[in-house]
């Protein structure tokens, strides 16, 4: 029987020929990732059972991102933790505040994941890096504990969902636009315990980007991972980013899938996910009445990259945010941060009256840097609109393009750009 | 093993930032996690919570996050078991992890009401509903997780292998 993209790279990284949806398995890992949240209950469980040596020194990474620069006395506690272990055990890719970025945009640009790995991270979005042809997933800090002592994790074999995807996308739709609708197709739980994999003509259409943010979002529709294939500007990437060596992997002809969708990028319209699901998108057009807002938060692990903020950059330049409006840019990692500046993106936001931020997921999970008060709206470029996810329970978050965002900042009310 | 509570009930996508909000990140502490376990679905949750409770919702309990501070909480808050239609993949993952039992049962979490006495019963899987008679059949777990269990965690699991 064929296999996917996905359990071939599972079935290598076993050390067997094949493998079936359901198996489970025990894989090598590539790679194995934390950050200030999460690491800390790891590496205490670690030292709570003695095991006090990593596998492999280079194949960990360790991201303070979440509550840096540290946003209150307990945070900074946290981030300490994590900056101890990363000495004592002479951790490689550890990112202090000035190197670091939030880690799914980080890592890629570090060229720390490749196509063909296998990466497990203790965040849920690091199904990120599928977009490079890997497998990689979210856990929780006791595998990423364990992970890090053996180099090794269980995994249940997934079945899965394939996207074709066809077309291409007109102006000002991009990878958010395509991830929003196939979430609002398939729903919150749509693909859980499953692979999306995307696959067709359409997706040489798609940026590296455009894929980062469908593959990041795999999560917001239950998946395991999502995952592309490999084509030339992938390998463009990894080869302009990365000393490591790649390996791609390919579907079977006749690998399994449970579902198929035809995506036509070129059917695609400006969409936003309402609250308080990823899953409650409408379109553009379909929204009839005038949505107040009261602030716009562009970043994130979802839509920090240059792309997106060239995007907002293109809508806001020469035009002010509306009244009352709060916009928030932050820039994913210190390199995007520098060539933002260097191209003069920053200078829009301000003198368009939003601010810039250091990498952070900050205001993403209503840690600091934008929390929401009673009522208020948000509209965000980041990836879960739960309720009380940026703030009071009564408070609102729409998610979107970073070119709705952007639009929606001027006009004061959720918007696109005009085509 | 055996677990005897009264039913916290809820609905679909319970998502771990509802379980336990960001804002409490940061601090890992059991304990302290658990003094607002619930609070952005159910502010009362804590103060009504007793050891033993069992918490049972239907679909998708556990989705968004890979805090595992969010089944964490919920261990460390009482509950002796989460009943669900099913589970967000991350969260199932942790809860075994951790050793917080979860049982997958469809019949179960729609027909099981919001303060009816349960009895859970591990080794056969068979979950009773007291109050109102009925009695259902959850999903054991595969062999390989149950070890994982029975050793309280996946790091004893490994120490002992």
């Amino acid at each position: 029987m064929g296999m996917t993209m996905t359990q071939k790279i599972l079935a290598a990284h076993a050390g067997l020929d094949s493998v079936v949806a359901g198996q489970l398995i025990e894989a090598d890992l590539d790679l194995v990732l934390g950050n200030d949240i999460t690491s800390p209950v790891a590496i205490k469980e670690m030292a709570k059972m003695n095991l006090d040596t990593v596998f492999n020194k280079d194949k960990i990474a360790l991201v303070p991102d979440h509550f840096v620069p540290n946003k209150d006395i307990k945070s900074a506690e946290h981030c300490k933790c994590v900056r101890e272990f990363a000495l004592k055990n002479n951790i490689t890719n550890y990112f202090e505040v000035g190197q670091m970025g939030i880690e799914h945009a980080l890592l890629p640009e570090q060229g720390l994941t490749v196509a063909g790995d296998v990466i497990i991270g203790a965040d849920s979005h690091t199904c990120t890096y599928g977009a490079l042809g890997a497998f990689s997933t979210g856990v929780g800090s006791t595998d990423m504990a364990a992970g890090m002592a053996t180099g090794k994790a269980w995994f249940k074999v997934p079945g899965a969902i394939k996207f074709n995807i066809v077309g291409k996308p007109s102006k000002w739709i991009s990878g958010k636009d395509v991830i929003l609708h196939i979430i609002g197709k398939i729903g919150v739980d749509g693909a859980l315990y499953k692979s999306m994999e995307f696959v067709g003509e359409g997706i040489k259409n798609l940026t590296m980007d455009d894929r980062f943010t469908i593959a990041n979002m795999a999560i917001e529709a239950g998946a395991k991972n999502g995952i592309f294939p490999v084509d030339d500007l992938a390998k463009d990437y990894m080869k302009e980013h990365s000393k490591r060596d790649f390996v791609v992997y390919e579907a079977d002809e006749d690998a399994v899938y449970d579902e198929e969708y035809t995506i036509d990028l070129s059917q695609l319209k400006p969409t936003i996910a309402f609250p308080h699901l990823p899953e409650n998108t409408k379109t553009i057009d379909e929204i009839k009445e005038e949505i107040k807002i009261d602030q716009v938060v562009i970043g994130s692990c979802t839509n920090g990259r240059i792309d997106d903020l060239r995007c907002a950059a293109k809508l806001l330049e020469g035009r002010h945010v509306a009244k009352g409006m709060r916009l928030i840019v932050i820039p994913a990692t210190q390199k995007i941060y520098l060539q933002a500046m260097e191209e003069g993106l920053l200078k829009t936001f301000i003198e368009a009256g939003g601010i810039v931020s250091t990498p952070t997921c900050g205001p993403c999970l209503g840690g600091y840097m934008g929390v929401l008060a009673e009522n208020e709206r948000c509209v965000s470029t980041t990836n879960r609109n739960f309720v009380g996810r940026m703030g009071h329970i009564t408070s609102e978050i729409y998610l979107a393009s970073p070119a709705v965002a952007a639009e929606s900042a001027v006009k004061g009310y959720i918007a696109a750009p005009a085509v | 093993m055996k677990a005897i509570g009264k039913v916290f009930k809820y609905g679909d996508n319970v998502d771990t930032d509802v379980i336990i909000p960001a804002r409490y990140l940061n601090s890992s502490d059991p304990a302290e996690l658990a003094t607002h376990c619930m609070e952005d679905i159910d502010k009362d949750f804590v103060k009504n919570v007793n050891k033993g409770d069992i918490i049972v919702a239907t679909k998708n309990f556990g989705c968004g996050s890979s805090r595992e501070h969010a089944p964490i909480a919920i261990k460390a808050s009482g509950v002796s078991c989460v009943i669900a239609d099913t589970f967000a993949r991350i969260f199932y993952r942790n809860s075994i992890n951790i050793g917080l039992p979860i049982m997958e049962c469809a019949e179960a979490a729609n027909a099981i009401n919001a303060g009816d006495e349960v009895e859970i019963d591990f080794d056969s899987g068979v979950i009773f509903d007291k109050t109102t008679g009925q009695s259902f059949k959850g999903q054991p777990f595969p062999e390989f997780m149950q070890k994982i269990i029975n050793a309280e965690g996946l790091l004893n699991y490994i120490k002992t292998k």
